[in-house]
Protein backbone atom coordinates (compact mmCIF):
# COMPACT_ATOMS: atom_id res chain seq x y z
CA UNK A 1 0.00 0.00 0.00
CA UNK A 2 1.07 3.54 -0.48
CA UNK A 3 0.13 5.84 1.85
CA UNK A 4 0.60 9.82 1.73
CA UNK A 5 -0.29 11.48 5.03
CA UNK A 6 -0.36 15.06 5.64
CA UNK A 7 1.68 15.70 2.95
CA UNK A 8 2.87 19.40 1.67
CA UNK A 9 5.21 21.08 -0.83
CA UNK A 10 6.08 24.48 -1.48
CA UNK A 11 8.02 26.27 -4.05
CA UNK A 12 8.90 29.57 -2.42
CA UNK A 13 5.48 31.35 -1.89
CA UNK A 14 4.12 28.64 -4.12
CA UNK A 15 2.12 26.19 -1.89
CA UNK A 16 1.34 23.79 -3.80
CA UNK A 17 0.28 21.03 -1.81
CA UNK A 18 -1.41 21.85 1.46
CA UNK A 19 -1.58 18.34 3.51
CA UNK A 20 -2.25 15.61 0.78
CA UNK A 21 -3.80 12.35 2.83
CA UNK A 22 -3.92 9.45 0.22
CA UNK A 23 -4.25 5.54 0.27
CA UNK A 24 -3.66 3.57 -2.25
CA UNK A 25 -4.38 -0.14 -1.54
CA UNK A 26 -1.77 -2.64 -3.03
CA UNK A 27 -3.14 -3.97 -6.28
CA UNK A 28 -5.84 -1.44 -7.28
CA UNK A 29 -5.54 1.31 -9.49
CA UNK A 30 -5.32 5.03 -8.14
CA UNK A 31 -6.20 7.69 -10.54
CA UNK A 32 -5.94 11.29 -9.21
CA UNK A 33 -8.08 13.82 -11.07
CA UNK A 34 -7.83 17.73 -10.87
CA UNK A 35 -7.07 20.72 -13.21
CA UNK A 36 -3.48 22.20 -14.42
CA UNK A 37 -1.10 23.09 -12.20
CA UNK A 38 -3.15 21.42 -9.02
CA UNK A 39 -0.02 19.72 -7.65
CA UNK A 40 -0.85 16.20 -9.40
CA UNK A 41 2.64 15.63 -11.07
CA UNK A 42 4.48 16.76 -7.58
CA UNK A 43 2.66 14.08 -5.42
CA UNK A 44 3.90 11.40 -7.99
CA UNK A 45 7.17 12.75 -7.93
CA UNK A 46 7.17 12.87 -4.00
CA UNK A 47 6.54 9.61 -3.90
CA UNK A 48 9.05 8.67 -6.35
CA UNK A 49 11.56 11.11 -4.25
CA UNK A 50 12.48 13.12 -7.47
CA UNK A 51 10.93 16.04 -5.33
CA UNK A 52 11.23 16.04 -1.62
CA UNK A 53 8.55 17.02 0.43
CA UNK A 54 8.31 19.65 2.92
CA UNK A 55 6.36 17.68 5.56
CA UNK A 56 4.19 14.86 6.44
CA UNK A 57 4.86 11.31 5.25
CA UNK A 58 4.87 8.65 2.37
CA UNK A 59 5.15 5.32 3.24
CA UNK A 60 5.22 2.41 0.84
CA UNK A 61 4.19 -0.74 2.21
CA UNK A 62 4.54 0.38 5.60
CA UNK A 63 8.21 1.53 4.71
CA UNK A 64 9.23 5.52 4.49
CA UNK A 65 9.94 6.58 1.07
CA UNK A 66 13.83 8.17 1.06
CA UNK A 67 15.36 5.80 3.75
CA UNK A 68 16.99 2.57 3.01
CA UNK A 69 18.50 1.08 -0.22
CA UNK A 70 17.36 3.56 -3.06
CA UNK A 71 18.00 1.12 -6.02
CA UNK A 72 15.74 -1.60 -4.46
CA UNK A 73 13.53 0.86 -3.63
CA UNK A 74 13.10 2.01 -6.68
CA UNK A 75 13.23 -1.27 -8.39
CA UNK A 76 9.79 -1.96 -7.52
CA UNK A 77 8.63 0.96 -9.77
CA UNK A 78 7.85 1.69 -13.34
CA UNK A 79 6.88 4.66 -14.84
CA UNK A 80 5.45 6.10 -18.31
CA UNK A 81 5.99 9.60 -18.62
CA UNK A 82 3.88 12.36 -19.71
CA UNK A 83 5.71 12.57 -23.30
CA UNK A 84 7.68 9.11 -22.55
CA UNK A 85 10.94 10.52 -22.07
CA UNK A 86 12.73 7.83 -23.93
CA UNK A 87 16.44 8.11 -24.50
CA UNK A 88 16.88 9.88 -27.73
CA UNK A 89 21.08 8.39 -28.35
CA UNK A 90 19.33 4.59 -27.71
CA UNK A 91 17.96 2.37 -30.20
CA UNK A 92 14.02 1.23 -28.89
CA UNK A 93 14.74 -2.18 -27.57
CA UNK A 94 17.52 -0.13 -25.19
CA UNK A 95 15.49 1.97 -24.37
CA UNK A 96 12.71 -0.61 -22.95
CA UNK A 97 15.95 -3.31 -21.36
CA UNK A 98 17.45 -0.27 -19.41
CA UNK A 99 16.55 -1.08 -16.13
CA UNK A 100 18.01 -4.58 -17.01
CA UNK A 101 21.42 -3.43 -18.30
CA UNK A 102 22.36 -1.89 -15.12
CA UNK A 103 21.75 -2.14 -11.30
CA UNK A 104 20.49 -4.66 -9.03
CA UNK A 105 18.45 -6.38 -12.32
CA UNK A 106 21.39 -6.66 -14.51
CA UNK A 107 20.71 -9.15 -16.97
CA UNK A 108 22.84 -10.55 -19.97
CA UNK A 109 22.83 -8.29 -22.58
CA UNK A 110 20.99 -10.85 -25.09
CA UNK A 111 18.30 -11.69 -22.33
CA UNK A 112 17.66 -8.22 -22.10
CA UNK A 113 17.17 -7.50 -25.72
CA UNK A 114 14.34 -10.76 -26.00
CA UNK A 115 13.34 -9.57 -22.64
CA UNK A 116 12.58 -6.01 -24.55
CA UNK A 117 11.10 -7.50 -27.78
CA UNK A 118 8.44 -9.34 -25.78
CA UNK A 119 7.33 -6.38 -23.76
CA UNK A 120 7.46 -3.89 -27.32
CA UNK A 121 4.96 -7.16 -28.82
CA UNK A 122 3.05 -6.78 -25.08
CA UNK A 123 2.46 -3.17 -26.44
CA UNK A 124 1.22 -4.28 -30.06
CA UNK A 125 4.82 -3.46 -31.40
CA UNK A 126 6.30 -5.45 -33.48
CA UNK A 127 10.35 -7.09 -33.24
CA UNK A 128 11.41 -4.54 -36.39
CA UNK A 129 10.80 -1.22 -34.21
CA UNK A 130 13.26 -2.43 -31.30
CA UNK A 131 16.46 -1.08 -33.70
CA UNK A 132 15.01 2.30 -34.50
CA UNK A 133 15.72 5.39 -32.74
CA UNK A 134 12.83 7.05 -30.28
CA UNK A 135 12.76 10.35 -33.11
CA UNK A 136 11.83 7.73 -35.94
CA UNK A 137 9.05 6.56 -33.77
CA UNK A 138 4.99 8.75 -34.12
CA UNK A 139 3.87 9.50 -30.80
CA UNK A 140 1.97 7.09 -29.72
CA UNK A 141 4.39 4.57 -31.07
CA UNK A 142 6.48 6.56 -28.35
CA UNK A 143 3.99 6.29 -25.80
CA UNK A 144 3.82 2.28 -26.01
CA UNK A 145 7.45 2.80 -25.99
CA UNK A 146 7.15 4.23 -22.78
CA UNK A 147 5.16 1.74 -21.11
CA UNK A 148 6.87 -1.25 -22.26
CA UNK A 149 10.21 0.07 -20.58
CA UNK A 150 7.75 0.91 -17.72
CA UNK A 151 6.55 -2.98 -17.50
CA UNK A 152 9.90 -4.57 -18.53
CA UNK A 153 11.21 -5.53 -15.01
CA UNK A 154 7.47 -6.26 -14.05
CA UNK A 155 7.51 -3.70 -11.17
CA UNK A 156 5.12 -4.01 -8.06
CA UNK A 157 3.76 -0.49 -8.43
CA UNK A 158 3.39 1.93 -12.04
CA UNK A 159 2.74 5.33 -12.42
CA UNK A 160 1.34 6.94 -15.55
CA UNK A 161 1.65 10.41 -15.74
CA UNK A 162 -1.16 12.20 -18.27
CA UNK A 163 -0.76 8.21 -20.45
CA UNK A 164 -2.85 9.46 -23.65
CA UNK A 165 -2.36 13.78 -23.71
CA UNK A 166 -1.43 14.27 -26.71
CA UNK A 167 -2.71 11.15 -28.59
CA UNK A 168 -5.45 11.02 -31.07
CA UNK A 169 -8.98 9.50 -29.56
CA UNK A 170 -8.43 6.13 -30.77
CA UNK A 171 -4.52 5.69 -30.12
CA UNK A 172 -6.16 7.13 -26.42
CA UNK A 173 -8.01 3.99 -26.04
CA UNK A 174 -5.19 1.58 -27.23
CA UNK A 175 -3.21 2.96 -24.44
CA UNK A 176 -6.06 2.92 -21.87
CA UNK A 177 -6.97 -0.73 -22.71
CA UNK A 178 -3.30 -1.67 -22.83
CA UNK A 179 -3.24 0.05 -19.08
CA UNK A 180 -6.16 -1.47 -17.98
CA UNK A 181 -4.69 -4.94 -19.10
CA UNK A 182 -1.04 -4.99 -18.03
CA UNK A 183 -1.98 -3.67 -14.51
CA UNK A 184 -4.59 -6.57 -13.71
CA UNK A 185 -2.18 -9.27 -15.67
CA UNK A 186 0.65 -8.29 -13.54
CA UNK A 187 -1.58 -7.50 -10.39
CA UNK A 188 0.32 -4.18 -9.85
CA UNK A 189 -0.84 -1.55 -8.01
CA UNK A 190 -1.13 1.75 -10.49
CA UNK A 191 -1.45 4.91 -9.66
CA UNK A 192 -2.58 7.56 -12.63
CA UNK A 193 -2.68 11.35 -13.22
CA UNK A 194 -5.16 12.50 -16.40
CA UNK A 195 -7.52 15.02 -17.51
CA UNK A 196 -9.32 12.68 -19.13
CA UNK A 197 -12.17 10.83 -18.17
CA UNK A 198 -12.43 8.54 -20.84
CA UNK A 199 -8.96 7.47 -19.45
CA UNK A 200 -10.01 8.10 -15.89
CA UNK A 201 -13.11 5.64 -16.45
CA UNK A 202 -10.93 2.68 -18.23
CA UNK A 203 -8.49 2.58 -15.98
CA UNK A 204 -9.49 3.73 -12.65
CA UNK A 205 -10.66 1.19 -9.41
CA UNK A 206 -10.66 4.46 -7.30
CA UNK A 207 -9.92 7.83 -8.16
CA UNK A 208 -9.04 11.06 -5.90
CA UNK A 209 -9.58 14.63 -7.19
CA UNK A 210 -6.67 16.87 -5.75
CA UNK A 211 -7.88 20.24 -5.92
CA UNK A 212 -5.84 23.35 -3.99
CA UNK A 213 -3.21 21.28 -2.96
CA UNK A 214 -5.77 18.76 -0.61
CA UNK A 215 -7.57 16.32 -1.65
CA UNK A 216 -11.28 17.23 -2.65
CA UNK A 217 -12.67 13.95 -2.84
CA UNK A 218 -11.79 9.93 -3.24
CA UNK A 219 -13.38 6.65 -3.64
CA UNK A 220 -14.79 4.15 -6.08
CA UNK A 221 -15.01 5.04 -9.23
CA UNK A 222 -18.36 3.90 -9.73
CA UNK A 223 -19.70 6.36 -7.03
CA UNK A 224 -18.24 9.22 -8.80
CA UNK A 225 -21.11 10.24 -10.89
CA UNK A 226 -23.55 10.29 -8.25
CA UNK A 227 -20.70 12.02 -5.52
CA UNK A 228 -22.47 15.38 -4.16
CA UNK A 229 -19.12 17.21 -4.21
CA UNK A 230 -19.45 20.10 -6.45
CA UNK A 231 -15.98 20.57 -7.27
CA UNK A 232 -15.62 16.82 -8.82
CA UNK A 233 -18.95 17.81 -10.76
CA UNK A 234 -17.84 20.20 -12.65
CA UNK A 235 -14.72 18.82 -13.24
CA UNK A 236 -16.86 15.41 -14.45
CA UNK A 237 -19.47 17.76 -16.45
CA UNK A 238 -16.13 19.80 -17.85
CA UNK A 239 -18.31 22.75 -16.63
CA UNK A 240 -17.05 26.56 -16.72
CA UNK A 241 -19.73 27.46 -14.45
CA UNK A 242 -18.81 25.94 -10.40
CA UNK A 243 -16.91 26.39 -7.89
CA UNK A 244 -13.27 25.79 -9.88
CA UNK A 245 -12.51 29.09 -11.27
CA UNK A 246 -12.34 28.89 -15.27
CA UNK A 247 -9.75 31.23 -15.42
CA UNK A 248 -6.35 30.48 -13.08
CA UNK B 1 20.94 52.32 1.10
CA UNK B 2 18.95 50.58 -1.83
CA UNK B 3 22.72 50.61 -4.09
CA UNK B 4 23.83 49.10 -0.35
CA UNK B 5 21.46 46.30 -1.06
CA UNK B 6 21.68 46.08 -4.66
CA UNK B 7 25.68 45.32 -4.35
CA UNK B 8 24.59 43.05 -1.34
CA UNK B 9 22.19 40.89 -3.01
CA UNK B 10 24.49 40.87 -5.91
CA UNK B 11 27.40 39.74 -4.10
CA UNK B 12 25.31 36.71 -1.74
CA UNK B 13 24.31 36.14 -5.05
CA UNK B 14 27.12 35.58 -6.49
CA UNK B 15 28.51 34.03 -3.56
CA UNK B 16 25.37 31.36 -3.95
CA UNK B 17 26.48 30.20 -7.30
CA UNK B 18 30.13 29.73 -6.95
CA UNK B 19 29.22 27.41 -3.88
CA UNK B 20 26.58 25.50 -6.05
CA UNK B 21 29.07 25.35 -8.85
CA UNK B 22 31.96 24.47 -6.37
CA UNK B 23 30.01 21.51 -4.79
CA UNK B 24 28.69 20.23 -8.31
CA UNK B 25 32.46 19.90 -9.07
CA UNK B 26 33.21 18.37 -5.77
CA UNK B 27 30.10 15.70 -6.28
CA UNK B 28 31.67 15.20 -9.96
CA UNK B 29 35.26 14.56 -8.49
CA UNK B 30 33.71 12.13 -6.18
CA UNK B 31 31.96 9.76 -8.61
CA UNK B 32 35.52 9.81 -10.67
CA UNK B 33 36.25 6.53 -8.12
CA UNK B 34 33.04 5.22 -7.37
CA UNK B 35 31.15 2.71 -9.62
CA UNK B 36 28.86 1.95 -11.69
CA UNK B 37 31.17 3.21 -14.59
CA UNK B 38 29.66 4.30 -18.16
CA UNK B 39 31.94 2.78 -20.32
CA UNK B 40 29.65 3.02 -23.52
CA UNK B 41 29.10 6.96 -22.39
CA UNK B 42 32.68 7.24 -21.55
CA UNK B 43 33.80 6.32 -24.93
CA UNK B 44 30.97 8.38 -26.87
CA UNK B 45 32.13 11.54 -24.95
CA UNK B 46 35.97 10.71 -25.82
CA UNK B 47 34.80 10.54 -29.73
CA UNK B 48 32.63 13.80 -29.83
CA UNK B 49 34.82 15.67 -27.37
CA UNK B 50 37.91 14.61 -28.48
CA UNK B 51 37.94 12.79 -32.15
CA UNK B 52 35.40 15.04 -33.47
CA UNK B 53 37.12 18.37 -32.03
CA UNK B 54 40.06 17.94 -34.33
CA UNK B 55 39.10 19.60 -37.31
CA UNK B 56 38.31 22.57 -35.30
CA UNK B 57 41.35 22.62 -33.33
CA UNK B 58 43.57 21.55 -36.22
CA UNK B 59 42.04 24.36 -38.47
CA UNK B 60 42.47 27.59 -35.40
CA UNK B 61 45.95 26.09 -34.41
CA UNK B 62 46.91 26.38 -38.26
CA UNK B 63 45.72 29.66 -38.82
CA UNK B 64 46.90 31.01 -35.55
CA UNK B 65 50.45 30.07 -36.09
CA UNK B 66 50.65 30.89 -39.38
CA UNK B 67 49.63 34.63 -38.62
CA UNK B 68 51.74 34.47 -35.24
CA UNK B 69 54.30 34.44 -37.68
CA UNK B 70 53.57 37.00 -39.91
CA UNK B 71 52.71 39.13 -36.69
CA UNK B 72 56.28 38.29 -35.44
CA UNK B 73 58.13 39.10 -38.59
CA UNK B 74 56.45 41.99 -38.98
CA UNK B 75 56.97 43.00 -35.51
CA UNK B 76 60.53 42.14 -34.73
CA UNK B 77 61.60 44.48 -38.11
CA UNK B 78 61.40 47.20 -36.11
CA UNK B 79 64.24 46.33 -34.28
CA UNK B 80 65.86 44.02 -36.39
CA UNK B 81 64.75 40.72 -34.59
CA UNK B 82 63.16 38.67 -37.49
CA UNK B 83 65.41 36.35 -36.31
CA UNK B 84 63.52 35.08 -33.36
CA UNK B 85 60.34 33.98 -35.18
CA UNK B 86 60.67 30.32 -34.63
CA UNK B 87 61.42 30.74 -30.72
CA UNK B 88 58.33 33.21 -30.54
CA UNK B 89 56.05 31.14 -32.26
CA UNK B 90 57.00 28.24 -30.65
CA UNK B 91 56.96 29.83 -27.14
CA UNK B 92 53.93 31.50 -27.93
CA UNK B 93 51.68 28.71 -29.71
CA UNK B 94 52.75 26.07 -26.44
CA UNK B 95 52.41 28.32 -23.09
CA UNK B 96 49.33 30.62 -24.52
CA UNK B 97 47.74 30.40 -28.11
CA UNK B 98 47.59 27.05 -27.92
CA UNK B 99 45.56 26.14 -25.10
CA UNK B 100 43.80 29.10 -24.84
CA UNK B 101 42.36 28.94 -28.28
CA UNK B 102 41.92 25.08 -27.98
CA UNK B 103 40.22 25.94 -25.03
CA UNK B 104 38.01 28.72 -26.13
CA UNK B 105 36.92 26.17 -29.20
CA UNK B 106 36.14 23.26 -27.02
CA UNK B 107 33.81 25.98 -25.02
CA UNK B 108 32.02 26.95 -27.85
CA UNK B 109 31.93 23.50 -29.58
CA UNK B 110 31.80 21.02 -26.96
CA UNK B 111 30.16 23.09 -23.59
CA UNK B 112 27.06 23.91 -26.05
CA UNK B 113 26.50 20.98 -26.99
CA UNK B 114 26.60 19.12 -23.61
CA UNK B 115 24.56 22.15 -21.94
CA UNK B 116 21.57 22.04 -24.75
CA UNK B 117 21.54 17.96 -24.79
CA UNK B 118 21.69 17.66 -21.33
CA UNK B 119 18.79 20.54 -20.70
CA UNK B 120 16.95 19.42 -23.39
CA UNK B 121 16.78 15.72 -21.42
CA UNK B 122 16.10 17.73 -18.25
CA UNK B 123 13.01 19.42 -20.09
CA UNK B 124 11.73 16.37 -21.73
CA UNK B 125 11.90 14.18 -17.99
CA UNK B 126 14.79 12.14 -19.55
CA UNK B 127 16.93 12.62 -16.58
CA UNK B 128 13.62 11.66 -14.32
CA UNK B 129 13.33 8.68 -16.09
CA UNK B 130 16.87 7.91 -15.46
CA UNK B 131 16.26 8.46 -11.60
CA UNK B 132 12.99 6.45 -11.81
CA UNK B 133 15.42 3.50 -13.66
CA UNK B 134 17.88 3.73 -10.79
CA UNK B 135 20.43 5.40 -12.35
CA UNK B 136 22.46 8.15 -11.10
CA UNK B 137 22.16 11.03 -13.75
CA UNK B 138 25.45 12.44 -12.35
CA UNK B 139 27.32 9.31 -13.00
CA UNK B 140 25.48 8.46 -16.26
CA UNK B 141 25.65 11.98 -17.95
CA UNK B 142 28.55 14.26 -16.03
CA UNK B 143 30.91 12.18 -15.24
CA UNK B 144 31.76 10.62 -18.56
CA UNK B 145 31.69 14.09 -19.85
CA UNK B 146 34.08 15.86 -17.33
CA UNK B 147 36.09 12.94 -17.58
CA UNK B 148 36.34 12.12 -21.33
CA UNK B 149 37.19 15.98 -21.81
CA UNK B 150 40.06 16.08 -18.94
CA UNK B 151 41.90 13.45 -20.36
CA UNK B 152 41.13 14.40 -24.43
CA UNK B 153 41.63 18.42 -24.42
CA UNK B 154 45.24 18.08 -22.82
CA UNK B 155 45.85 15.60 -26.14
CA UNK B 156 43.48 18.60 -28.50
CA UNK B 157 45.66 20.67 -26.64
CA UNK B 158 49.28 18.99 -27.72
CA UNK B 159 47.90 18.60 -31.38
CA UNK B 160 47.13 22.24 -31.49
CA UNK B 161 50.06 23.16 -30.55
CA UNK B 162 52.09 21.16 -33.24
CA UNK B 163 49.71 22.45 -35.86
CA UNK B 164 50.73 25.47 -34.64
CA UNK B 165 53.91 25.68 -34.96
CA UNK B 166 53.83 24.12 -38.40
CA UNK B 167 51.48 27.11 -39.90
CA UNK B 168 54.06 29.29 -38.45
CA UNK B 169 57.08 26.98 -40.25
CA UNK B 170 54.66 27.24 -43.33
CA UNK B 171 54.50 30.65 -43.47
CA UNK B 172 58.42 31.22 -41.99
CA UNK B 173 59.74 28.62 -44.49
CA UNK B 174 57.34 29.19 -47.65
CA UNK B 175 57.04 33.31 -47.77
CA UNK B 176 59.72 35.22 -44.93
CA UNK B 177 62.76 33.15 -46.40
CA UNK B 178 63.46 31.29 -43.36
CA UNK B 179 65.40 27.99 -43.70
CA UNK B 180 63.90 24.77 -42.88
CA UNK B 181 66.28 22.80 -40.90
CA UNK B 182 67.15 25.93 -38.88
CA UNK B 183 63.56 26.66 -38.22
CA UNK B 184 62.99 23.27 -36.74
CA UNK B 185 66.42 23.29 -34.85
CA UNK B 186 65.65 26.81 -33.20
CA UNK B 187 61.93 25.48 -32.52
CA UNK B 188 63.16 22.57 -30.30
CA UNK B 189 65.72 23.75 -28.81
CA UNK B 190 64.76 26.75 -27.36
CA UNK B 191 60.91 25.09 -26.26
CA UNK B 192 61.31 23.79 -22.03
CA UNK B 193 59.95 20.71 -20.87
CA UNK B 194 58.00 23.51 -18.63
CA UNK B 195 56.94 24.75 -21.46
CA UNK B 196 55.24 21.67 -22.43
CA UNK B 197 54.39 20.48 -19.14
CA UNK B 198 52.11 23.75 -18.64
CA UNK B 199 50.24 23.33 -21.95
CA UNK B 200 49.24 20.04 -21.26
CA UNK B 201 47.99 21.01 -17.31
CA UNK B 202 46.05 23.95 -18.53
CA UNK B 203 44.13 21.73 -21.10
CA UNK B 204 42.97 19.31 -18.86
CA UNK B 205 42.00 22.42 -16.48
CA UNK B 206 40.71 23.80 -19.41
CA UNK B 207 38.83 20.81 -20.34
CA UNK B 208 37.87 20.09 -17.04
CA UNK B 209 35.87 23.06 -16.71
CA UNK B 210 34.36 23.31 -20.26
CA UNK B 211 32.28 19.79 -19.80
CA UNK B 212 31.66 20.93 -16.10
CA UNK B 213 29.96 24.09 -17.00
CA UNK B 214 28.24 22.63 -19.83
CA UNK B 215 27.14 19.95 -17.33
CA UNK B 216 26.42 22.35 -14.61
CA UNK B 217 24.00 24.48 -16.64
CA UNK B 218 22.45 21.52 -18.60
CA UNK B 219 21.22 19.83 -15.24
CA UNK B 220 20.06 23.26 -13.76
CA UNK B 221 18.39 24.75 -16.67
CA UNK B 222 14.68 26.27 -16.93
CA UNK B 223 12.17 25.10 -18.46
CA UNK B 224 11.43 25.39 -22.19
CA UNK B 225 13.02 26.05 -24.91
CA UNK B 226 13.98 29.57 -23.45
CA UNK B 227 15.71 27.61 -20.45
CA UNK B 228 17.41 25.60 -22.93
CA UNK B 229 19.00 28.40 -24.92
CA UNK B 230 19.66 30.37 -21.92
CA UNK B 231 21.45 27.21 -20.35
CA UNK B 232 23.51 27.05 -23.61
CA UNK B 233 24.04 30.57 -23.32
CA UNK B 234 25.57 30.80 -19.71
CA UNK B 235 27.32 27.47 -19.70
CA UNK B 236 29.49 29.19 -23.09
CA UNK B 237 29.91 32.57 -21.43
CA UNK B 238 31.05 30.81 -17.65
CA UNK B 239 33.74 28.40 -19.54
CA UNK B 240 34.90 31.23 -21.66
CA UNK B 241 35.61 33.32 -18.85
CA UNK B 242 36.97 30.46 -16.28
CA UNK B 243 38.87 29.07 -19.33
CA UNK B 244 40.97 32.66 -19.40
CA UNK B 245 40.49 33.19 -15.29
CA UNK B 246 42.49 29.78 -15.06
CA UNK B 247 44.83 30.53 -17.62
CA UNK B 248 46.08 33.64 -15.84
CA UNK B 249 46.37 32.10 -12.57
CA UNK B 250 48.19 29.29 -13.77
CA UNK B 251 50.33 31.22 -16.13
CA UNK B 252 51.44 32.87 -12.98
CA UNK B 253 52.16 29.65 -11.21
CA UNK B 254 54.13 28.19 -13.79
CA UNK B 255 56.16 31.24 -14.60
CA UNK B 256 56.10 33.75 -12.08
CA UNK B 257 56.55 32.10 -9.40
Amino acid sequence: MIQLSNVKKSFGNNHVLRGVNLDIPRGTSMVIIGGSGTGKSVALKCILGLVTHDSGTITVDGQPTGKGDRDAFLARFGMLFQGAALFDSLKVWENVAFRLRRGSLKRPKDEARDIAIEKLRRVGLTPDVADRLPAELSGGMQKRVGLARAIAAEPEIIFFDEPTTGLDPIMAGVINDLIREIVTEMGATAMTITHDMTSVRAIADNIAMLHDGKIRWTGPVADMDSADDPHLQQFITGSPDGPIEAVR
Amino acid sequence: MTLLAALGAFTLGLLAAIGRVTIFAADTVSHFLRPPFYGREFAVALLNIGWLSLPVVGLTAIFTGAALALQIYAGGARFNAEAVVPQIVAIGMVRELGPVLVGLMIAARVTSSIAAEIATMKVTEQIDALVTLSTHPMKYLTVPRVLAALITVPLLVAVGDIIGIFGGYAVATGTLGFNASAYIRNTVDFLEPLDVISSLVKGAVFGFLAALMGCYFGMNSGRGAQGVGRATKSSVEAAAVLILAANFVLTGVFFSL
